[in-house]
């Protein structure tokens, strides 16, 4: 496991486990989730309420045969298979499982679409509420300065970056909302590889990435 | 009329199943939950025609993944809250939902009866809490899970006691973690 220092807020869990994320804010959740047992275990709480809401809630009669019906599915074999539990920590990937669900595989299989200064961006296919992105930053190099819209969520799956709130690592998720206008610069240790998802469109507040300073520090 | 069961007795129920098929196990969980299912899709949106062939989804692939039901993390209702969840965002919402990556005990090692006896009463404790609420904290809450509140107007403090539960969980995760090196 990761040493997660930023993790992610009540809200999202709740919504995350209630089932009313944008399919891109889940998929993002579910990818910090794979790397943070901490959160795993705060959304796992937010699921009991769920549990605890539903023993509590009303009922609706099913209907007659209804049982026989459900037999009838489970022996048909007409349910789809569960596949087998993946565990990447132990295959050395550096894509969560979530996340190679929607790219088929691990990093080898992104298609990366150059967007300028070596940075190169893969969007994932997902409803329309929200998108979601792999980002590739080469190491020392920093991602346009922007502001946001709406809220942007940031997910380090390799390497580090560092903006003007903090530095973040493997599995460190930052949450950025209208008020942030911030340049992340990616650690020169080594590339970063993060997963980038909003809910808006995001606002360069310059056109063409810039290289900047090499960072020593840390 | 809601008759109290004893929630330990639905994990042995589960047990039943994933290791005998018993249908008659079945058959009383599916008497219990799949009603409250049914009133949960109901509320979020499906008509009864919809929620009545859903429900028998969620109920199929409750059997289907009783060996994934981990006693120590979820009470069996949550087990089932998930399943039905996620059945609500792929068929009322025609959208995917991404799983974290799944953490399952090998064939050699069960989780500790301490830890599951722990994770049941806490269940049981935060059930309680919440039906103590105030009912305008209730709402929301429900509105949360029921409704389509969103992460934004989701208040980042629900005053929901979710520590402990939490703690246990983590604790539930960790002896995993080191059952699986």
């Amino acid at each position: 496991m990761h040493n997660v220092k930023h993790h992610l807020t009540d809200s999202l869990l709740m919504a995350y486990s209630a089932g009313n994320l944008p399919e891109a804010f889940n998929l993002i959740v579910a990818a910090h989730i794979s790397m943070c047992d901490e959160c795993r275990a705060r959304a796992a709480s937010f699921d009991s309420v769920g549990g605890a809401l539903l023993e509590d809630t009303d009922m609706v009669d099913m209907e007659d045969g209804s049982f026989a019906e459900t037999m009838r599915l489970i022996t048909s074999g007409a349910l789809a298979p569960i596949p087998a539990p993946i565990c990447t920590a132990a295959r050395g990937s550096v894509l969560p499982a979530p996340v190679r669900d929607y790219v088929g595989g691990d990093l080898e299989k992104v298609k990366w679409q150059s967007i300028g200064m070596g940075v190169k961006q893969s969007i994932l296919p997902t409803s329309k509420d929200a998108s979601i992105r792999l980002l590739y930053i080469p190491a020392g190099t920093a991602v346009p300065d922007h502001g946001h819209r709406g809220m942007e969520l940031t997910l380090v799956l390799q390497g580090a970056f560092v903006d003007e709130t903090d530095r973040f690592g493997p599995g460190d998720i930052e949450i950025a909302d209208e008020e942030l206008n911030h340049t992340p610069i990616a650690d020169i240790g080594e590339d970063c590889i993060c997963l980038a998802a909003t809910d808006a469109r995001l606002r360069f507040n310059k056109l063409i990435p810039r290289i900047a300073q090499p960072f020593f520090r840390i | 009329m809601k008759t109290k069961y004893d929630p330990t007795d639905w994990i042995s129920h589960m047990t039943r199943i994933r290791d005998a098929q018993d249908q008659a196990a079945f058959a009383e969980l599916f008497q219990y939950f799949a009603p409250r299912v049914k009133a949960f899709l109901m509320r979020s949106g499906a008509d009864a025609t919809l929620a009545e062939e859903c429900t028998q989804e969620v109920m199929a692939t409750l059997w289907q993944k009783a060996h994934l039901f981990d006693a120590s993390r979820a009470s069996v209702a949550t087990w089932v809250f998930t399943i039905a969840r996620n059945r609500k965002i792929d068929a009322l919402r025609k959208q995917r939902r991404p799983e974290p990556e799944d953490l399952v005990w090998g064939p050699e090692e069960e989780p500790d009866q301490a830890d599951i006896l722990s994770l049941q009463q806490e269940s049981e404790q935060l059930g309680r809490a919440i039906a103590a609420l105030p009912e305008k904290q209730r709402d929301l809450i429900e509105k949360a899970y029921f409704g389509d509140l969103s992460h934004s107007e989701i208040a980042e403090q629900t005053g929901l006691p979710l520590g402990t539960i939490k703690s246990r969980i983590r604790l539930a995760l960790d002896r995993l973690r080191h059952a699986m090196k």
